[in-house]
């Protein structure tokens, strides 16, 4: 019987021939990485169990981004014994703030995490780097303790639902939006549990950035990973960048799926997931008249450069409403200096907006643009739950960059084509 | 493992900004941090659980990001164990990690009230409530043990890995 890209992944780090879905496995783990907020707690867990030594100091990683630069003492305390236990432990992976990101567009760019990687996060957003053909994961802080200790970890084999995207892509449509109508279709619970492979011809055609865009919200949908099929357009990304060997897997003709679901991009316009959920996505011509205040451009989701490109095309030579704020934050130093060297931020700043160092920021309501009772935000971030982004009486509505952008000029939900 | 207690009931997609919100993941004291739990979706819950109380959830509990400070909240909070319709698939594994029991049972919500006290037998295998006596289903042996074990870190210390 065949297996999918997931399933050879998983029976290859397990040391079996085969898995198949619903298997308890141990598998050994390519890359284990935390956060400011997760590996505190793992860092407690792993003294608590008795650790002395990481399993492998080059496959540890430590990012603090989501509270840093340190918004407050207690983030400062926290990023501080980060910071301590990856000095004590050497990590070659510890990047400090002025080298540091978003941890999920930082890992690709620095060819930590390779294709046929088997990686965990602890971070929900790990999916991130299924857009390389790796089978990545989100996990809690004790498998995180466990993989820094052991180098291994249990996994329960996910079956695979397939999503099959034919069709050429609408003006203004990107990876955000297809992923978003589709999470809009399954719902957050649409693949819980599960692996979501994206193949397709259009898939094929897209960026890397629109990739990682798409598996980094697998998560948002339940789903335990979002994977592609790794081809030519990973192979342009990884080579000169992986730090180690890597493998392009691919699924067999005779895979056995949970399911497979065929979607047209020529009926898919730019989406807007409205409060509360991300599946309550709408096409940009449905959504009514809904004033705005707020706009965020950046997160693992959407702050790459190709990104505040398209942000940056359509705010070329506007202003954004007045009253209005636009925040702008480069997901890694090399993205901030590239659309510095672009020229991308004399246009946000023209337009009136302002721009952040590298951080997570808002995208969950630490800082750098926290909302109000009653504020409403547009964000190109993962997430709109209830209080995510602040009050929790605040709004916020997921985007690409060229609704979020062109919604900045008007102050009002828009698409690009609404400007004159 | 049997429970007996007075039922705190939950929506579908109590995500994990709901039960600890992120303006509190500066805290990772779990006592700090069950003085908010559930703050976004019940502002009362912190202040009124008692020890031993269980919290019955719709589908997709627990779904959203994978901070472990959700399972710890609602462990140090008192709270007894979790039985949802589904959960979402980081929160299932983190509460299996650090000890905090979870059952999925399709029929429990739509049968119980708020405030109501069931029975959980999970060596049983069925919740009893009022009445009605409702299976859920079994926990794999290896889960098993991760819980009797006190989590993940335990039981990897007690096999001497």
């Amino acid at each position: 019987m065949g297996m999918t890209i997931s399933e050879k992944i998983l029976s290859r780090h397990a040391g079996l021939d085969a898995v198949h879905p619903g298997m308890l496995i141990n598998a050994k783990v390519d890359i284990a990485h935390g956060n400011d907020i997760t590996a505190p707690i793992a860092i407690d867990a792993f003294r608590k169990a008795g650790g002395k030594k990481v399993f492998d100091r080059t496959r540890v990683v430590l990012i603090p981004d989501h509270f840093s630069p340190n918004k407050d003492i207690d983030s400062a305390e926290q990023c501080k014994m980060m910071r301590d236990f990856a000095h004590e432990q050497e990590l070659i992976h510890y990047y400090e703030v002025g080298e540091a990101g978003v941890e999920h567009a930082l890992l690709p760019e620095k060819g930590i995490v390779v294709p046929g990687d088997l990686t965990v996060g602890a971070d929900s957003h790990t999916c991130t780097y299924g857009a390389l053909g790796a089978f990545s994961t989100g996990v809690g802080s004790t498998d995180l303790a466990a993989a820094m200790m052991t180098g291994e970890l249990w996994f329960k084999v996910p079956e695979t639902m397939k999503l099959v995207y034919h069709g050429r892509l609408n003006p203004w449509v990107g990876g955000k939006d297809l992923i978003l109508y589709t999470i809009g279709l399954i719902g957050v619970d649409g693949a819980i549990y599960r692996a979501m492979e994206f193949t397709g011809e259009t898939i094929s055609e897209l960026t890397m950035a629109d990739r990682f865009t798409m598996a980094n919200m697998a998560i948002e949908a339940g789903g335990k990973a979002g994977i592609f099929i790794p081809d030519a357009v990973t192979e342009a990304y990884v080579q000169g960048r992986a730090l180690r060997p890597y493998t392009f897997h691919t699924s067999d003709p005779d895979a056995v799926y949970h399911s497979v679901i065929d979607i047209d991009v020529a009926k898919i316009e730019p989406q807007v997931s409205f409060p509360h959920l991300p599946s309550n996505a709408r096409g940009i011509s449905a959504v009514g008249d809904v004033k705005i205040d707020q706009s965020v451009i950046g997160s693992c989701t959407n702050g790459r450069i190709e990104d505040l490109r398209i942000a940056a095309g359509v705010l070329k030579g506007r202003r954004i409403a007045p009253g209005y704020r636009l925040i702008v934050i480069p997901a890694t130093p090399v993205v901030y200096r590239q659309a510095m060297q672009e020229g991308l931020f004399d246009i946000f700043l023209d337009a009136g907006g302002v721009i952040s160092p590298p951080t997570c920021g808002p995208c969950l309501g630490g800082y750098m643009g926290i909302l109000a009772q009653g504020e409403r935000c547009v964000s190109t971030t993962n997430r709109n739950f209830v209080g995510r982004m602040g009050h929790k009486g605040s709004e916020v509505y997921l985007a690409g960059p060229a609704v979020a952008a062109a919604t900045a000029v008007l102050g009002r939900l828009a698409g690009p084509d609404q400007l004159q | 493992m049997k429970f007996k207690g007075k039922i705190w009931k939950f929506g579908d997609n109590i995500d994990t900004d709901a039960i600890i919100p992120a303006r509190y993941l500066n805290i990772w004291d779990p006592r700090g941090l069950a003085a908010h739990c559930m703050e976004d979706a019940s502002p009362e819950f912190a202040k009124l659980v008692k020890p031993g109380d269980i919290i019955v959830g719709g589908e997709n509990f627990g779904c959203g990001s994978s901070r472990e400070h959700a399972p710890i909240a609602i462990k140090a909070a008192g709270v007894a164990c979790v039985v949802a319709r589904s959960f979402a698939r980081i929160f299932y594994r983190n509460s299996f990690n650090m000890g905090l029991p979870i059952f999925e049972s399709r029929e429990l919500w739509e049968k119980v009230q708020e405030g109501e006290e069931i029975e959980v037998d999970a060596d049983a295998g069925f919740i009893r409530a009022g009445a009605a006596l409702l299976p859920i289903q079994q926990v794999p042996p290896f889960m098993q043990e991760l819980i009797a074990d006190g989590g993940l870190m335990n039981h990897i210390a007690r096999k001497g890995l």
